[in-house]
């Protein structure tokens, strides 16, 4: 019983608090902080399922979420035909060398010749298809980017609802989570960190270069969204009605119902994934799972497949997060690369995680919330810190004037200071990880 | 001819910001892998204790430019330089007795010391963006260049030159006096020993009397050392971004781990690795190849292996190969 008043308890604290900045802030305000909220507490899921149940530990999350808003780009956006004649077929036909090359690569990997031969054969593969690559690749690059680049310069997608794009992003993301993992799940836990963290940047660069794929640092724009517009809303009949029945000054109401259905989306999918995540840590996978990190030695000596099971947990947990990604760039209805910051993705989920609980959802969810609040709320309250403290200084001096322009960045000091203290004075979080 | 013209290119645009870039890598890595060596873990935070120390120099530069103090034709920032060091390493001697010095009393797992980083990484980084902005800083004001493009064309007649600028004959010159004295510290002095001592075998070294919170007090103020010059050098040598420094992390880890973990020489060697891979592979061969090939073979295209943006790239790239060929490294670092 215990365990239930502790949730509801921390879990209304959390209620109270969102309802007391929709009364002083404003409500769409407040709805905008719990749709991040959201979306943090499902990518502080994928993590737990990594770092709790098995003890990976993913430095590179802020890649798999930019994975999930590249396919939000390619699913949702329109084709743009003009491109597509001009190099689609330069790039499909790049994808096939590609994809040829790596079944070359592993047809060699697992052939029985010997040591010598695939040490010759390895680099030949790459520098071929490589050569390939620029031969075919580069020229219908350098034409798709020529057309329109301030308008246009890429392919774009497939013009299908966004909301497939969800779907997608956690399968494109699982998929480079099994390429990843293969090479580096055999690591220490601290080099796995390491090599996630680069591999991350290089997902990054890429998105920030290819521009033919992603218009690169230029951005893109306008995509669809599964919900209606504001616009369409404030001029739709049906809800100026509404609105005049009840009083409801109609701008905000509409981005309020906007924000709302979002919410309701968003809300699905969380609950869904907790659902299934709570079923899977209770099922005896997650008990496998939990043997599997406390003590691997003797899981395998039990006959449990360690590796396998690794990949699996990572392919699982990265899906996830490519998931909450493609969520939330439909929410931001645009792709901008250069967002991508390991401080602001991969870190600060990993501190949603532990202040939370490791291995415990209830904890992954009410870690969201909170941290994605404090981040939020950090703003507001270090520049009345700030305030307070330089007060006896005069308005023009340097120093403070300095000061309060910087306040915003105290989110990250705080979020260094709640780590830090709650490493070591609840190292468990807030809900520690039932037996 | 054709020849020196070649290699005054390559010099130019492959060998000096190499071994530049490469000497700021290793002065990095060397802090990384004292750290991991004493400690047995991997810092996060060491890229944002680079940019605190760059942070502190600049700052004490700006107040010795308002009272007018110049270092010649030197950069004002080498002056402050012993400041910022003894400020870091200050900050340094909290970090240990704040949080790590709690984590190493209940000989906790490495990876929450390396969680126990990312705290104090996040709060560093706020501290430095909330003391002096996230915007760039240069700071660099003394002369440019030793001798640049044009007056080394003018002065051995070649077409081709490169010029030597003088944050990089400084980086270069601190680099190796600094190696040689922390390798004649580790290796000659009784407290370089006992700290070698304590990395090789933590119980023997602490039946042998070794004082373990001196030793690791020692080691966060050489590694804090260490971040200093190599922020500041990288400040002087390109410009001072705070964000920056979470960029660097990668290739310094790599340097380090390429090197062999805990190996000081290893650290050193492989900066310099990556730093000069990175330039290699992402250099465009067409002038060169121009001047060493006969005429009719000139290449048409811009013959580089990779493009420029995919830098840092290589040294991730590196570091997969070598995780993965020789997990300990070149110099069979402490590991595994």
């Amino acid at each position: 019983m215990n365990d239930v008043m502790r949730r509801s308890l921390v879990f209304s604290t959390f209620a109270v608090a969102i309802v007391f900045i929709g009364f002083i802030q404003s409500w769409n305000v407040a709805l905008g902080i719990f749709n991040l909220c959201l979306i943090s507490a499902t990518m502080a899921l994928g993590v737990n399922i990594q770092l709790g149940y098995a003890g990976i530990f993913n430095a590179g999350v802020m890649g798999f979420a930019a994975l999930g808003g590249l396919s939000a780009v390619i699913i949702s956006y329109k084709p743009v035909s003009e491109t597509i004649s001009l190099g689609g077929l330069g790039i499909l036909i790049c994808i096939l060398i590609l994809l040829l090359g790596t079944v070359l690569g592993v047809i060699v990997y697992k052939s029985n010749l010997s040591q010598a031969y695939k040490k010759i054969l390895f680099p030949l593969i790459i520098i071929v298809v490589l050569l390939l690559l620029n031969l075919i690749g580069a020229p219908a690059v350098e034409r798709i980017e020529a057309f329109e680049p301030a308008a246009s310069g890429f392919l774009g997608g497939f013009g299908l609802p966004i909301i497939l794009s969800w779907i997608v992003g956690g399968v494109i993301a699982g998929l480079v989570a099994y390429l990843i993992g293969k090479i580096t799940l055999g690591l220490r836990s601290d080099y796995l960190a390491i090599a996630t963290l680069g591999i991350a940047e290089v997902i990054i660069y890429i998105l920030k270069n290819e521009d033919w794929l992603t218009r690169g640092v230029k951005n893109v724009n306008g995509l669809p969204r599964p919900v209606p517009y504001e616009i369409d809303l404030q001029e739709s009949t049906w809800f100026i009605e509404l609105c005049q029945n009840f009083g409801f000054p109609l701008v905000e109401t509409s981005s309020i119902v906007v924000k709302l259905s979002y919410c309701f989306l968003f809300s699905i999918v969380v609950l869904t994934l907790f659902i299934l995540s709570e079923v899977a840590l209770k099922s005896p996978w997650g008990r496998m799972m939990r043997a599997i990190r406390d003590n691997e030695i003797s899981a395998r000596a039990m006959g449990k497949n360690v590796k396998a099971r690794h990949l699996e947990i990572f392919i699982l947990g990265s899906a996830i997060i490519g998931l909450a990604g493609a969520m939330l760039t439909t929410l931001e209805g645009q792709f901008t690369p250069t967002t991508y910051q390991p401080l602001r993705f991969t870190f600060t989920v990993w501190v949603m995680v532990i202040i939370g609980g490791t291995g415990n959802n209830y904890g992954s969810l009410i870690g969201g919330f909170l941290v994605w609040f404090l981040w939020v709320e950090a703003e507001p309250l270090g520049l009345y810190l700030v305030e307070l403290i330089t007060s006896p200084l005069s308005e023009t001096n340097p120093l403070r004037t300095q000061l309060i322009t910087n306040a915003a960045h105290m989110r990250y000091m705080m979020m260094g200071l709640l780590l830090l203290l709650v490493l070591r004075f609840a190292p468990k979080g807030i809900f520690p990880e039932g037996r | 001819m054709d020849f020196l013209n070649a290699l005054a290119l390559i010099t130019n645009y492959i060998l000096l910001p190499g071994f530049t870039y490469g000497s700021q890598l290793a002065l990095g890595a060397l802090g990384v892998t004292l750290i991991y060596a004493v400690l047995r873990f991997s810092n996060f935070a060491h890229g944002e204790l680079m940019s605190f120390g760059a942070m502190i120099c600049i700052l004490f530069t700006w107040l010795g430019q308002s009272y007018g103090i110049s270092f010649g034709v030197l950069p004002t920032a080498l002056i402050f330089l012993p400041i910022a060091i003894g400020f870091t390493a200050i900050y340094c001697f909290f970090i240990e007795k704040f949080v790590f010095a709690y984590y190493r009393r209940k000989k906790s797992d490495p990876i929450i010391f390396l969680i126990a980083s990312i705290g104090v990484m996040f709060f560093t980084a706020g501290l430095i963006r909330f003391i002096i902005g996230p915007s760039d800083q240069n700071f660099n004001d003394g002369v440019r260049f030793i001798f640049n493009v044009r007056e080394f064309k003018a002065f051995t007649g070649l077409d081709e030159g490169f010029g030597l600028k003088t944050s990089q004959a400084i980086t270069i010159l601190t680099t190796i006096i600094l190696c040689s004295v922390l390798f004649v510290f580790l290796n000659k002095t009784r407290t370089g020993k006992s700290m070698r001592a304590f990395s090789d075998n933590e119980d023997l070294a602490l039946l042998s009397g070794i004082d373990p919170n001196k030793v690791v007090l020692l080691t966060w103020v050489i590694a804090g050392g260490l971040a200093t010059f190599a922020g500041v050098l990288y400040g002087l040598d390109k410009i001072y971004k705070p964000f920056i420094f979470l960029q660097m992390l990668l290739p310094i880890f790599s340097a380090a781990i390429v090197g062999g973990v805990g190996n000081p020489i290893g650290a050193v060697v492989g900066g310099y690795v990556i730093a000069l891979s990175e330039l290699f592979v992402t250099f465009a061969y067409r002038k060169v190849l121009a001047y060493l090939l006969p005429e009719s073979m000139e290449p048409a295209g811009m013959m580089q292996f990779l493009s420029t943006d995919y830098k840092f790239a290589v040294s991730f790239i590196i570091l997969v190969i070598v995780l993965i060929v020789r997990p300990t490294g070149i110099f069979r670092g402490k590991t595994i």
